[in-house]
C-alpha cells in the first residue's frame, strides 16, 4: 500500500498534491483496491466550483458505485479526459496516471483540515482493525 | 396438494432436525397475537378438472371467435405463428429466474442481445434495452429520463399520443412537478407543429409524438424533429404498432433522441391487455442515463464469447435512490416472444405483412369512405377514423348483435369526437369482412 | 450421509446470433394470399416517409429458427431441471395447467377494448382475484394494474403521497430499513421522497426506538419488509406501525416475503396500510427469464380513493370498468394490468384453497429452517435467530482460506444446482441469501446440502477448484470488467 509523504489526504480516501493555488485530487490505492476493477467515471464539469466536502465525481466498478468527494473548495480548472477510456489507469496508478481533477483553491486554510500521510495511514490501520 | 412434494413419510425427519415436532408447530415462528386462528375463507381447493372446467366456462363468456373485431388502438390482432409459442413453452425459458448467474442463463442472455440488436434495427436507434413493461410506460420512463438529462420543467404531449400513454406519463411525472402542455391536433389528423413552433420555448426539455399517431396518421417526424432539436429539446417518438417500421422511415432516421412503443403486434395474444412489452431505445450518448436492463457482449477465462447484464450500477439493486428507474422484473419472456416473431417472419416476411396491412386498410377506406366520412386527409397504416351519422357507441352497440366489433369509440378519449370510431385492418380481416362491416352499417344508419 | 449431486456433464451445441444465420430468400413466414389490390406504399405515403430497406434482419427457414432457440433454451438452467434457492425470490414450481389456462381463447384473444358485455369472464377472473388477495391480506381493496412489484411500489409509494397531500401536509420523507431491497429507496425517490435510512440492531430487526428515533412529521411512510431480507420477523412491526401512525405517517409492506406468512398470519393485523403482491413469487407464477410479473397492490379503505383507473367493480351480477374515481393516482400501466399472469394467480389460489396455502407457508419455513440447521455447521450464522421461509449465511468461515460468496456460487453450479442470492443483503457481508420454497422433495434438498458441504471441504482442500469454477458450464466465469468498461449491446455487421 501506498502512502506518498508528498500528499495530502481525506478521511473519504481522496488525495491533494498542493502546488501553491492548485491542488491535483484524485483516490487513493486504499480505495481503488476496495472498489476493485473500476469500469466508468464521470467526471465533473470543467469550470464548475465545489465546496469541500461536496461530490466532485462519481466512479463505477462492475458492482458498486462510489462517490469522490472535493478535499478542498475550488473551481476545476482541468480534468483527466483520459480516464473516459482508460478508468483501469486508477486501479493501475490511483497517484500518477490515474489523477482525477486539478482544483483552483479557494480557501488556502481548508488544507489545514487535511491528513498526512502518516495520519492517513494510520486511518487506515484503524479502519481495518475494525471490519 | 400436488405442488408440496414432501408428505407424512417425510416430515419426521425434517422435523426431528430442526427441533419440532408437528408441522403446525412451526406456527410458533410468528408472535403469537398474529396468528391467524381461523382459515382463511376462500373456495374450496379444486382438482385440475375442475379448474379447467370453471376457467373454461368463465373465458367463454368472453365470447371468443364469435365476433369480427376491427379493434386496434394499442392491441393489434395480427396472426402468431406457432413456432412463437412453442418456443415460449420451454420450460428452460419461462421457468428460468433472471440472468444474474450468467454462465447458467446464456440462453436468456444471448435472446436479449438479439432483441435489443433488432429494436435498434427497426427504429434506427444505437442501444435499446432489455424490455420495460408496455409502451405506455415506455413513454413514462422516456419522460422521466429526458427530465433527468436536461432539467428543466416544460414537456410537450402530442394530444394524438396514445391517451392512455399520456396519463401513465402524468401520473409518473406528477411528483417531479413538471408543467404537461398538449399539441393540439390539425384538421388533417396530425400533430399541429405550426402550434408546438410557436409554444416550444428553452424551459422545454421534451417533446412526444406518436408514428403512426393515435388515429393512424402518418406524421411529418422530420418536421417536428428539426423544431424540436432547435430549441436543444430531446425528441421522443412513441410507436405502438411497430410493424409499421416494416415500411416507415424509422424516427431514428430523424434524428430522434429516444425511441420507444409497444411490442405486442410482434407475436403476443391480446390478452386482455398483458403481458405486453415496451421497447425502449435511444442514442449511444445516452447510454447512462438509460433505465432497465442492459445486456453486452464480452468474452468467458477462454475467450469464447459469451453475454452478461451490464452497466448495472445504473440500476435499483445497485444506485438505489439515485438509479434511472426503479424497474427490476420486465418483461422478458414476452421480448423473447417478439424475438421468434421477428426471427420467422424475417425481413421479407415483415415487409409483405405490412403491406397486407396497409392494403387492407386502404381498401377499407375506399369501401366505407364512399358511404360514410373520413375525417382526416393524413395518410395512414393500418388503422383510420371514420366518421359516422350518428353518436358511435348507439352504432357499435347495434353492431354486436351481428356479431361485429366495429372499431374504437374515440369519444372515449376526445369527449368532442362523438360519431368518430378507430378502425383497424390487419391480415386477419377479408375482403368479405370489410363488405360486411359497410353493409351493415348501411342499413342501421339507413333505418334510423 | 453422502448424497449424490445432479450436476454431471451434457453435449452442448454451439449456436451464433441469428444475425449469423439464414441466407437471402430464406423463408419461415406464411402469410395469406391478400384478397384485395395490393398496394405499395410509394402509392399512398409522400416519399420521404418510406424505408429504403429493412436493414438488419435475417432471413432464416423455420428448422433453423426452431434449433437456433431450442439450443438457446439447453444452455439455460430452469426451475423445471433443478432447485433454484435465491432468496427472496420465492421460486416455487409452475404449475403446468396454468399455462394452458392462460392460453384459453375466451382469455388470450379478448381484446381489452372489447365492450364490457363481452368481456365479463376476464372481469370477473380479476374482480374474484382482487376479494381473494384481499381476503389473504386483511386490507380492503386491490389493484391488479400493477406489471411488477417495482411498479407496484410505486403505485403504492404515489397513493401515499396523495393521501397525505389530500390531507393538507404532503411530507418529504420515507424511512427505509437498511435490509431493504433496492427498488424501495429507487421506487421513494421516483416519487420525490428523501430516503432516510434505519439501521437494523445486531438482531437484524428494526427497533422500535430506532423507528421512533427517526420517525415525525415530515415523515410520509415507512417502508418494511416482512419477513425481512435476512429472513427474520419483524418482531416489532405492531409497535413500529403504532409509532409511525401516531404521527401521522404509514406503513408500506414489501411483500416479497409474502410466501412465509400466506394463511397463518394476515398483514392488515400487523398494521399494514399497504402491500404489494409478487404474484410471480408467492402465487406460483413463472418468472419468464426476468418477466412478466405482476405487481397488485392492497390498501386500507382510507386510501381506496386513490388506486389507479380504471377499478373492475360488481354491480349485481355485472362486472364492470370503474372510470369515476376522481382522486385516482391516474394510471401506472396501459389497459388494465399484466392479464396473463393474473389468471395463473387466480388458478393457482383456486387450486390450493386456504388449507393448501396455510400448508405451502408451513413447509416453506420449515424447508428454510431445515437448510439453516444441516449447514449452520459449515457455513457462518450471522443471528442466532431462527430463520422464516430464508435463511442468510456469510461466507466468513471460507474467506480465511480466500475463497468468497462468489466461488462458492459459481463452484456450486458444478455440482448442479442455481447459487442463493449472493451479497445480498448489503448488512452482511458475503451473503448467501438461501430459499428453498416448500416445492421442493426432501432427496433435492439434501442433495443440495451435501454440495454445500463439499465445497465448504473444498474451500479448505482445494480452493483453486472455487476459483476456476464453474467447469461444467457452456462457459466460463465471464469478464464483467470488460462488459462494463466496453460495452458492446448489439450485433454489428
Amino acid at each position: 500500500m501506498n502512502f506518498p509523504q508528498d500528499l495530502k489526504f481525506t478521511k473519504d480516501h481522496e488525495w491533494a498534491k498542493i502546488t501553491d493555488q492548485t491542488a491535483l485530487v484524485g483516490i487513493t490505492d486504499y480505495a481503488q483496491e476496495k472498489l476493485g476493477s473500476i469500469v466508468f467515471i464521470e467526471l465533473p464539469p470543467l469550470g464548475k466550483s465545489f465546496r469541500q466536502g461536496e461530490i466532485l465525481a462519481t466512479i463505477d466498478s462492475v458492482k458498486a458505485v462510489a462517490e469522490v468527494y472535493a478535499p478542498l473548495s475550488g473551481q476545476v480548472t482541468e480534468i483527466n479526459e483520459e480516464l473516459k477510456d482508460n478508468p483501469e489507469w486508477i486501479n493501475q496508478d490511483a497517484y500518477g496516471k490515474g489523477w482525477i481533477a486539478k482544483l483552483k483553491i479557494d480557501n488556502a486554510a481548508e488544507v489545514n483540515n487535511l491528513l498526512s500521510a502518516d495520519d492517513y495511514q494510520k486511518f487506515i490501520a484503524e479502519e481495518g482493525a475494525k471490519e | 396438494m400436488r405442488y408440496i412434494p414432501n408428505a407424512e413419510n417425510d416430515w419426521p425427519e425434517m422435523l426431528a432436525a430442526i427441533g419440532f415436532k408437528n408441522l403446525e408447530d412451526l406456527i410458533t415462528l410468528l408472535p403469537e397475537p398474529l396468528r391467524l386462528q381461523k382459515p382463511l375463507s376462500l373456495p374450496r381447493p379444486l382438482s385440475e378438472m375442475e379448474l379447467v372446467e370453471h376457467l373454461l366456462t368463465l373465458s367463454e363468456k368472453n365470447k371468443p371467435g364469435k365476433m369480427k373485431s376491427f379493434l386496434g388502438a394499442g392491441a393489434y390482432d395480427h396472426y402468431s405463428p406457432a413456432v412463437v409459442d412453442h418456443i415460449l413453452r420451454r420450460s428452460e425459458f419461462y421457468t428460468a429466474y433472471t440472468p444474474y448467474q450468467p454462465e447458467i442463463s446464456q440462453g436468456t442472455l444471448q435472446a436479449i442481445f438479439e432483441f435489443q440488436t433488432l429494436i435498434c434495427q427497426l427504429t434506427g436507434m444505437e442501444v435499446a434495452n432489455a424490455s420495460v413493461y408496455d409502451g405506455a410506460s415506455a413513454v413514462a420512463e422516456a419522460v422521466l429520463m429526458a427530465h433527468r438529462l436536461k432539467g428543466k420543467k416544460k414537456c410537450f404531449l402530442s394530444a394524438t399520443l396514445h391517451p392512455e400513454a399520456q396519463k401513465v406519463t402524468r401520473t409518473y411525472a406528477a411528483p417531479l412537478g413538471i408543467e404537461f402542455l398538449e399539441i393540439p391536433y390539425s384538421p388533417d389528423g396530425l400533430t399541429d407543429l405550426d402550434f408546438l413552433g410557436q409554444k416550444i420555448d428553452d424551459h422545454t426539455f421534451a417533446v412526444v409524438l406518436q408514428q403512426p399517431n393515435f388515429f393512424g396518421c402518418l406524421e411529418d417526424i422530420e418536421k417536428a424533429g428539426q423544431i424540436i432539436q432547435a430549441r436543444g429539446a430531446l425528441f421522443i417518438v412513441a410507436v405502438m404498432e411497430p410493424l409499421a417500421l416494416a415500411l416507415l422511415q424509422p424516427p431514428g432516421a430523424w434524428g430522434a433522441d429516444i425511441v420507444v412503443g409497444e411490442g405486442q403486434s410482434f407475436g403476443l395474444p391480446l390478452s386482455f391487455g398483458g403481458p405486453y412489452v415496451g421497447f425502449f431505445a435511444t442514442k449511444e450518448s445516452f447510454l447512462r442515463a438509460l433505465p432497465g436492463r442492459l445486456v453486452g457482449e464480452t468474452v468467458d477465462q477462454q475467450g469464447r464469447r459469451g453475454f452478461v447484464l451490464t452497466l448495472a450500477t445504473r440500476e435499483q439493486h445497485i444506485r438505489r435512490e439515485k438509479a434511472t428507474s426503479n424497474i427490476c422484473t420486465n418483461q422478458a419472456l414476452c421480448a423473447l416472444a417478439v424475438l421468434v416473431y421477428l426471427t420467422i417472419l424475417g425481413k421479407e416476411g415483415l415487409k409483405k405483412l405490412a403491406q397486407i396491412n396497409l392494403s387492407k386498410c386502404v381498401y377499407a377506406k375506399k369501401i366505407l369512405g364512399s358511404k360514410f366520412s373520413l375525417p382526416f386527409s393524413a395518410p395512414t397504416f393500418n388503422e383510420f377514423v371514420l366518421s359516422l351519422p350518428k353518436d358511435s357507441p348507439e352504432v357499435l352497440a347495434q353492431l354486436l348483435p351481428a356479431g361485429i366489433i366495429a372499431g374504437f369509440p374515440l369519444q372515449k378519449f376526445y369527449p368532442h369526437l362523438k360519431r368518430e370510431i378507430l378502425i383497424c385492418l390487419t391480415e386477419k380481416i377479408s375482403k368479405d369482412d370489410i363488405h360486411l362491416l359497410k353493409d351493415k352499417l348501411e342499413n342501421l344508419v339507413e333505418g334510423a | 450421509m453422502e448424497k449424490e449431486t445432479p450436476g454431471i456433464s451434457g453435449l452442448i451445441f454451439a449456436e451464433p446470433l441469428i444475425f449469423e444465420k439464414g441466407s437471402k430468400g430464406r423463408k419461415g413466414y406464411s402469410l395469406p394470399p391478400l384478397d384485395v389490390e395490393e398496394i405499395k406504399p410509394e402509392e399512398v405515403w409522400p416519399s420521404k416517409l418510406i424505408r429504403p430497406d429493412l436493414e438488419g434482419v435475417p432471413e432464416l427457414s423455420e428448422v433453423e429458427v426452431v434449433r437456433h432457440f431450442t439450443r438457446l433454451s439447453q444452455w439455460n438452467y430452469g426451475l423445471d431441471a433443478n432447485l433454484y434457492p435465491l432468496g427472496s425470490c420465492t421460486m416455487k414450481y409452475n404449475p403446468k395447467v396454468n399455462e394452458d389456462l392462460a392460453r384459453l381463447p375466451g382469455f388470450a384473444q379478448t381484446h381489452p377494448y372489447q365492450p364490457e358485455e363481452l368481456a365479463q369472464g376476464a372481469l370477473q377472473l380479476m374482480y374474484e382475484l382482487q376479494q381473494y388477495l384481499c381476503e389473504i391480506s386483511g386490507l380492503d381493496q386491490v389493484t391488479l394494474q400493477p406489471a411488477a412489484g417495482a411498479q407496484g411500489e410505486l403505485t403504492g409509494m404515489l397513493m401515499i403521497r396523495a393521501y397525505l397531500a389530500d390531507q393538507g401536509h404532503p411530507r418529504h420523507k420515507v424511512l427505509v430499513p437498511d435490509t431493504a431491497h433496492g427498488t424501495n429507496p429507487a421506487s421513494s425517490s421516483i416519487c420525490g421522497y428523501q430516503v432516510v435510512q434505519v439501521k437494523s440492531t445486531e438482531r437484524g430487526v428494526l427497533s422500535p426506538e430506532d423507528v421512533a428515533a427517526k420517525m415525525d412529521e415530515e415523515v410520509a411512510a415507512l417502508m418494511i419488509t416482512n419477513p425481512n431480507t435476512l429472513g427474520l420477523f419483524e418482531e416489532h412491526i405492531v409497535q413500529i406501525a403504532e409509532i409511525v401512525h401516531q404521527k401521522g405517517g404509514q406503513i408500506y409492506l414489501d411483500g416479497a416475503n409474502l410466501n412465509a406468512l400466506v394463511g397463518l398470519t394476515r398483514v392488515a393485523d400487523m398494521g399494514v396500510d399497504v402491500l404489494h403482491f409478487n404474484l410471480h413469487k408467492t402465487f406460483s407464477t413463472p418468472h419468464g427469464g426476468g418477466g412478466p410479473g405482476a405487481g397488485p397492490v392492497g390498501v386500507k379503505n382510507h386510501l381506496a380513493p386513490y388506486l389507479p383507473i380504471p377499478r373492475v367493480v360488481k354491480e349485481s351480477n355485472y362486472f364492470r370498468l370503474d372510470y369515476d374515481c376522481p382522486k385516482s393516482i391516474g394510471r401506472v400501466k396501459s389497459f388494465y394490468g399484466n392479464f396473463g399472469v393474473l389468471v395463473r394467480a387466480y388458478a393457482y389460489i383456486l387450486s390450493m384453497g386456504a388449507e393448501g396455502l396455510r400448508k405451502a407457508s408451513l413447509v416453506a419455513l420449515l424447508n428454510a429452517n431445515y437448510l439453516r440447521a444441516k449447514l449452520k455447521d459449515y457455513y457462518h450464522l450471522p443471528y442466532d435467530d431462527p430463520c422464516m421461509h430464508e435463511c442468510v449465511f456469510t461466507d466468513r468461515n471460507q474467506t480465511r482460506y480466500g475463497i468468497n460468496a462468489l466461488d462458492i456460487a459459481k463452484r456450486l453450479m458444478d455440482y448442479g444446482f442455481h447459487p442463493p442470492t449472493i451479497y445480498f443483503p448489503l448488512v452482511v457481508s458475503g451473503a448467501l441469501m438461501i430459499e428453498p420454497t416448500e416445492t421442493e422433495p426432501k432427496e433435492v434438498l439434501d442433495q443440495f446440502i451435501s454440495a454445500m458441504i463439499k465445497i465448504a471441504q473444498e474451500a479448505q482442500s482445494a480452493p483453486e477448484l472455487l476459483k476456476s469454477a464453474p467447469h461444467k458450464t457452456k462457459v466460463s466465469r465471464l469478464d464483467e470488467v470488460l462488459a462494463n468498461r466496453k460495452p458492446k449491446l448489439r450485433w454489428r455487421p
